[in-house]
């Protein structure tokens, strides 16, 4: 039992940060109709940052944090502008290709700027860990889970509350007519990439302290973030955010209770499942396309 | 049509002609090692073209198939020590048989569904690889490939492996050729063209897509167990996603639906990381960006963007000209 709720608990951590992947990926191609295959790579960005930021410039927290942010951000612009806006045939297998690579030079930059030594970050907080029903629990745990929920429940708030989200909405509903009523539907789509891309970035701070941060860190989890994604319905941000605990809960219990070693594979399997029973995701409500 | 069969014949002749020339005017070990990965790769790039470039279904998890082919015959051969070339025969059966079984399903989704779902098949069959340790050898790899051999020819030698590769190369050309040229090689066009105007002319696209799938995972499965024999050591990261990667990059950037382009992205990818060793760092950067700029600015492929590029060109200092 013990054993169980300690495995739920890692589950549940590494979980919402999958889910926080799997929201920016999730919200992206709700209004691009875009899967960033890079997105794991801003994950590592976000990192990378951090132990660059704060470990190694000493930065405040709440600075280096909001610098690895912003790098995330600019990085996205910059990707969209200059890589998926000027591709002259915009079909799903081209931009596919255009993004993976992307991703092999965001980590081969990051190679060299970094260097190939994996780097680790001291915890957020410096509490001891917490003890409920004889299972440990670390104060960044919290901290994570508490980063993933505001930052989905943000996103929420953006698109449902404010004139610009709904703005984005639109595009990603009709985006001819919403350019008719005079939304400048090019400036969504790189206002899109950037939150994506930031929320990857944070994702990325969130996870260097429970993790080794290395320059190749960013496909797994990107993957994974896929995974979470498609479990939860592609487009649904709600679904992704549950696709990502319960991936990684999944995980942490395969891992405990099955063979640490086939961890990885249950992803990939669940990812499998879902596109053969239901390629709509558990939770979306509407049936998604097949293209 | 007789015009294009003759273009043909003269296109397989130089071809040969060139694979005989290298083949016994290079004595250098080390270049004939390089061209003899070529052709491996060659092999790898022609099955994967066949799916994406000519039925126009990605696939991001294709390395898999290379994998099966070169882990079966290492398995059978290395550790049961059974003869390579009925090793052969099993590599192929087995990655024939699991594309089908997996194919059946993953073959309907289309878009970005196709290729997350081949790209998770890929990442299981490499976490087999490396996690199924008593079989495979794991991580460390699988030591003890035996070198093939065929009667009295011993293919120890870089040369006699060279042509055993490349003949391999000419006759899947010539077959891919074959069955493009066929009833079977004009549906699967318009399959790329357009899927449903082909299902409502009555082509059976599911059954196609499928055949074609198990046939370019056949070609895999020949590339791997010529790679096995060849290195006599394999381990799961020469199979892992970037492989595949890797393979789709060859495809893309040689040209799509071009039998040509196949060859000549396979050299390119190939010759690449030889050119850029003094630079090894910036490998990766220098990879992306290729792929990147490629995929931008010539979607159909080096080739044809080369081409269209030349014509473009000519039309302007035409009128020019005029």
């Amino acid at each position: 039992m013990q054993e169980i709720i300690q495995y739920l608990f890692s589950g549940i951590t590494t979980g919402a940060i999958y889910a926080v992947i799997a929201v920016g990926l999730s919200m992206l191609y709700s209004s691009t109709e875009l899967i960033n295959f890079a997105h794991g790579e801003f994950v590592m960005l976000g990192a990378m940052a951090i132990v660059t930021l704060w470990v190694h410039m000493a930065l405040p927290l709440p600075l280096a944090f909001a610098g690895a942010v912003a790098l995330g951000c600019c990085m996205g612009l910059l990707f969209e502008r200059l890589a998926i806006r000027t591709a002259r045939t915009p079909q799903p297998i081209v931009l596919v290709i255009i993004t993976v690579g992307a991703s092999i030079f965001l980590r081969g930059v990051a190679m060299i700027v970094w260097g190939k030594d994996p780097f680790s970050v001291p915890a957020f907080s410096r509490h001891d860990s917490i003890e409920i029903a004889g299972a440990a629990l670390l104060p960044q745990s919290i901290w994570i889970v508490g980063a993933a929920v505001l930052l989905a429940g943000g996103i929420h708030f953006f698109l449902k509350k404010t004139l610009t989200g709904k703005a984005m909405v639109a595009c990603a509903v009709n985006k001819k007519a919403a350019w008719l009523t005079g939304i400048p539907s090019e400036k969504m789509g790189i206002l899109a990439f950037a939150v994506s891309t930031g929320s990857g970035a944070v994702a990325g701070i969130f996870i260097a302290p429970i993790t080794m941060s290395s320059y190749d860190m960013g496909t797994m989890l990107g993957l994974k973030g896929f995974c979470a994604a498609m479990i939860g319905g592609l487009g649904s941000l709600w679904g992704a955010f549950a696709g990502g605990i319960l991936l990684g809960v999944l995980e942490s219990l395969g891992a405990g209770l099955i063979s640490s070693g086939l961890k990885d594979a249950i992803a990939f399997i669940l990812l499998l499942l879902i596109l053969y029973i239901c390629p709509g995701g558990l939770f979306s409500a509407k049936e998604a396309k097949r293209f | 049509m007789d015009d294009n069969k003759k273009k043909q014949w003269t296109e397989n002749t130089i071809f040969l002609v060139v694979i005989l020339g290298c083949g016994l005017g290079v004595d250098n070990t080390y270049y004939l090692q390089i061209m003899t990965f070529i052709g491996i790769n060659t092999l790898l790039a022609l099955g994967l073209n066949m799916l994406m470039g000519y039925a126009g279904q990605v696939s991001l998890g294709h390395a898999a198939f290379y994998g099966i082919g070169a882990y079966t015959t290492a398995i059978l051969s290395g550790t049961y020590g059974i003869s390579p070339w009925a090793a052969l025969v099993c590599a192929v059966s087995c990655a024939v048989f699991i594309a089908f079984v997996v194919g059946l399903p993953t073959l309907k989704l289309s878009g970005y569904y196709l290729g997350m779902g081949t790209l998770g098949f890929g990442m299981i069959v490499n976490i087999l690889f490396r996690e199924w340790s008593t079989v495979t050898g794991g991580s460390s790899g699988f030591v003890g490939i035996p070198m093939l051999e065929a009667g009295p020819v011993s293919f120890m030698s870089g040369r006699n492996y060279f042509f055993l590769v490349w003949m391999v190369v000419l006759v899947a050309v010539l077959l891919c050729r074959r069955i493009l040229s066929s009833r079977m090689g004009r549906a699967l066009r318009s399959i790329h063209d357009g899927e449903n105007a082909s299902l409502a002319v009555g082509v059976n696209t599911h059954f196609l897509k499928l055949q074609i799938f198990m046939f370019s995972a056949a070609l895999g499965a020949v590339a791997g167990f010529l790679y096995a024999h060849f290195v006599m050591f394999i381990s799961p990261e020469s199979f892992g996603f970037m492989v595949s990667v890797k393979m789709v990059t060859m495809v893309v950037i040689g040209g799509m639906a071009s039998v040509w382009g196949a060859l000549l992205g396979a050299s390119l990818l190939t010759l690449l990381p030889e050119v850029l060793h003094g630079f090894a760092e910036y490998e990766m950067i220098i990879f992306g960006l290729i792929l990147m700029v490629v995929m931008i600015f010539m979607p159909q492929g080096l080739t044809r963007g080369l081409l269209d590029i030349y014509e473009h060109s000519r039309k302007r200092d035409k009128r020019h000209g005029n």
